[in-house]
């Protein structure tokens, strides 16, 4: 699939800017803060309805203004669709489908697929499991839109979930708070049975991506050392020691997992009272992510950990592009591929290969500060970025 | 701790549901620094409320005497009754004409973040309305959204042991959405379609 138009309104530093694009590589370049990251964010947002630099909406509203508008064309095969998202901070944001508003904005969730390399991934190797448990997340809205629900839902039981016990265990303290537990076995039932749902998903989903991770981390590298993933669930954490471990089954039945969630809830229910907090879940999973043997965080170098990281965005685009093994929904469809800012952080080998892998792709977006630091083989149409004006000048 | 009156205030306002301790005590510093206009307004508000509405005793729904019209009217079926959150909801399902039966307002829906636990909600009044058997089936239309579910769920764990029909609304209300945001077409064929929870 591609983009064919972007039009911003009061987004980030474009107070108005219209944009025709085209299939193949689009390079928007431009010196520093001139707004070519902004750009390829709107189209990330349209995708993914959050922003890959900021978790709050209030930034991606230009300074001053209300509200953002984002407009987006994009055609699938013969299909086309014109998908519009207004970004009210702190308010509920709305949308419209050719025209037409939607009931939940989340039901645009599916029209634009991107995947989107960025500087800020280099998280996803060296920083806190937050980020990877958010890659996922994206990644399972984009291979399944229908899970946006759940995750959302998941998300709400765990906030009251946690306030029952945090108050539960305040007043154990002494403290005001509430120790009135009759609901907990409630919410018990409620995460586990939301939380299975996620699970099941992200096993399926990390089995299938990681022969791609291994394929794309070699193609990157050259063949220096093997990257490998795996989910590390929180219910093999607080497994119980003297129960007979859990069948390795990489692909565990939802039914399965809810069982092993309020399992491990009753059994985790004094510690959870007396920390008030909830001690497992998909909101403590991690993805664990090793080099030739060894932890990437920490062991591997720079240069290793980049590769590394879009090692993942590259597994996820074939993933995208080739659909789960058994998900009928959304296969074949290959993303948008945006890369912003990346070949400057790259040696010459890796750039060239890293070019070379995506020159085929169907779409690619490209910010870069320089000409230059576009590769050759990714010659294309080219957009000049400056102050807040764009130009189309090949 | 704070002198007297303001103490005094800060306790009434932490008695209201959903307002916690860190809540009361900025209504109350709003109120102190309010114009007597603003306050005025406020207590005459809550005056008028309190001398000409009030909640029908037996299901809490928007009164004029003891007793709401739905409680009163006899040609309405005592077998089942429809449990909702608020009186809103009430109008709101009225509206289909699907529900012959009478109601229950819980009074919100249980919500550990707002500090909403079940003793906040008239589910003691709902329990005596049950104990003679008149009542066979339970409808619960609480909101379609995480507390709403989760406030079916603990009600259907209380009831269903009691040998009563318990059944939740149909899917196919906008999840995660206010029940009287339903049009009536969608509510009403949520009403036909509901299905029985067992356990
Ligand atoms: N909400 C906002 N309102 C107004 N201006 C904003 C807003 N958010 C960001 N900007 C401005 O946008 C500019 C950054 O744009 P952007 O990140 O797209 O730059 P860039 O061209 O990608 O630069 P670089 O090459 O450094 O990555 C900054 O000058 C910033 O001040
Ligand atoms: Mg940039
Ligand atoms: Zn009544």
């Amino acid at each position: 699939m591609f983009v064919t138009y972007l039009a911003l309104t009061d987004f980030r530093s474009y107070r108005d800017v219209e944009l025709e694009l085209e299939p193949g590589v689009t390079a928007f370049v431009g010196p520093n803060g001139q707004g070519k990251t902004n750009l390829v964010e709107a189209i990330g947002y349209a995708a993914t309805l959050s922003s890959h630099r900021v978790s709050q909406d209030a930034a991606l509203v230009r300074a001053g203004a209300e509200r953002a508008l984002v407009r987006v064309r994009a055609q699938r095969g013969e299909r086309k669709a014109a998908l519009e998202i207004e970004i009210t901070p702190r308010r509920a944001n709305r949308a419209r489908i050719n025209g037409a508003p939607v009931q939940r904005v989340r039901d645009v969730l599916g029209l634009v697929r991107t995947v989107l390399f960025a500087p800020e991934d280099l998280a996803l190797v060296k920083g806190d499991p937050d980020g990877r448990r958010r890659f996922l997340d994206q990644l399972t809205v984009m291979v399944r839109p229908r899970m946006a629900g759940t995750l959302q839902d998941y998300d709400r039981v765990l906030k009251q979930r946690s306030a029952l016990l945090k108050s539960a265990s305040a007043a154990l303290k002494g403290s005001r708070g509430n120790a009135d537990l009759r609901t907990l076995d409630v919410w018990d039932a409620k995460l586990a049975a939301l939380g299975a749902q996620i699970l099941a998903v992200r096993h399926e989903l990390v089995t299938a991506l990681a022969p791609h991770v291994a394929r794309a981390y070699e193609q990157v590298s050259a063949g220096q050392g093997e990257a490998r993933i795996a989910l590390v669930s929180s219910l093999d954490r607080v497994a119980d020691d003297a129960a007979p471990p859990a069948e390795a089954d990489q692909t565990p039945s939802a039914a399965l997992l809810e069982a092993r969630l309020l399992e491990a809830m009753s059994r985790l229910r004094p510690q959870e009272i007396e920390r008030g907090v909830c001690l497992v879940g998909p909101h403590r999973d991690d993805l664990s992510l090793e080099l030739g043997g060894l932890p990437a965080k920490g062991y591997a170098s720079h240069g290793e950990s980049w590769s590394f990281a879009l090692a993942l965005r590259l597994a996820c685009y074939q993933l995208m592009t080739t659909g789960v093994p058994g998900w009928d929904e959304y296969q074949d469809s290959e993303p948008i591929l945006v890369l912003d800012d990346v070949f400057a952080e790259l040696d010459t080998g890796r750039r060239d290969r890293l070019a070379r892998l995506v020159a085929g792709a169907g779409q690619v977006l490209i910010t870069a500060a320089v000409p230059g630091d576009v590769p050759e083989e990714l010659e294309g149409a080219r957009v000049d970025v400056m102050g807040g004006q764009v130009r189309r000048v090949r | 701790m704070y002198e007297g009156a303001v103490q005094d205030l800060i306790d009434e306002l932490g008695r209201l549901p959903g307002v916690g301790p860190k809540s009361a005590q900025r209504i109350a510093f709003h109120l102190l620094a309010a114009d007597p206009d603003e306050v005025k307004r406020l207590v005459d508000a809550l005056t008028e409320v309190k001398n000409k509405v009030r909640f029908c005793e037996r299901c809490g729904n928007v009164a004029q005497d003891e007793l709401c019209r739905v409680c009163l009217d006899p040609r309405r079926s005592d077998a089942t009754i429809c449990v909702v959150e608020e009186p809103k909801d009430v109008v709101a399902i009225e509206r289909t004409r699907e529900f012959r039966g009478r109601y229950h307002v819980l009074g919100g829906a249980i919500n550990p973040i707002a500090g909403v636990g079940p003793d906040d909600l008239r589910i003691a009044g709902l329990m005596s309305r049950l104990q003679d058997g008149t009542v066979t089936e339970v409808i619960l239309a609480t909101d379609p959204n995480v507390e709403g579910e989760a406030t079916a769920t603990y009600l259907a764990r209380l009831l269903v042991p009691m040998g009563i029909t318990v059944s939740r609304l149909a899917s196919g209300l906008p999840v995660g959405g206010d029940l009287e945001y339903a049009d009536e077409v969608t509510l009403g064929r949520a009403f036909e379609g509901r299905r029985r929870i067992s356990a």
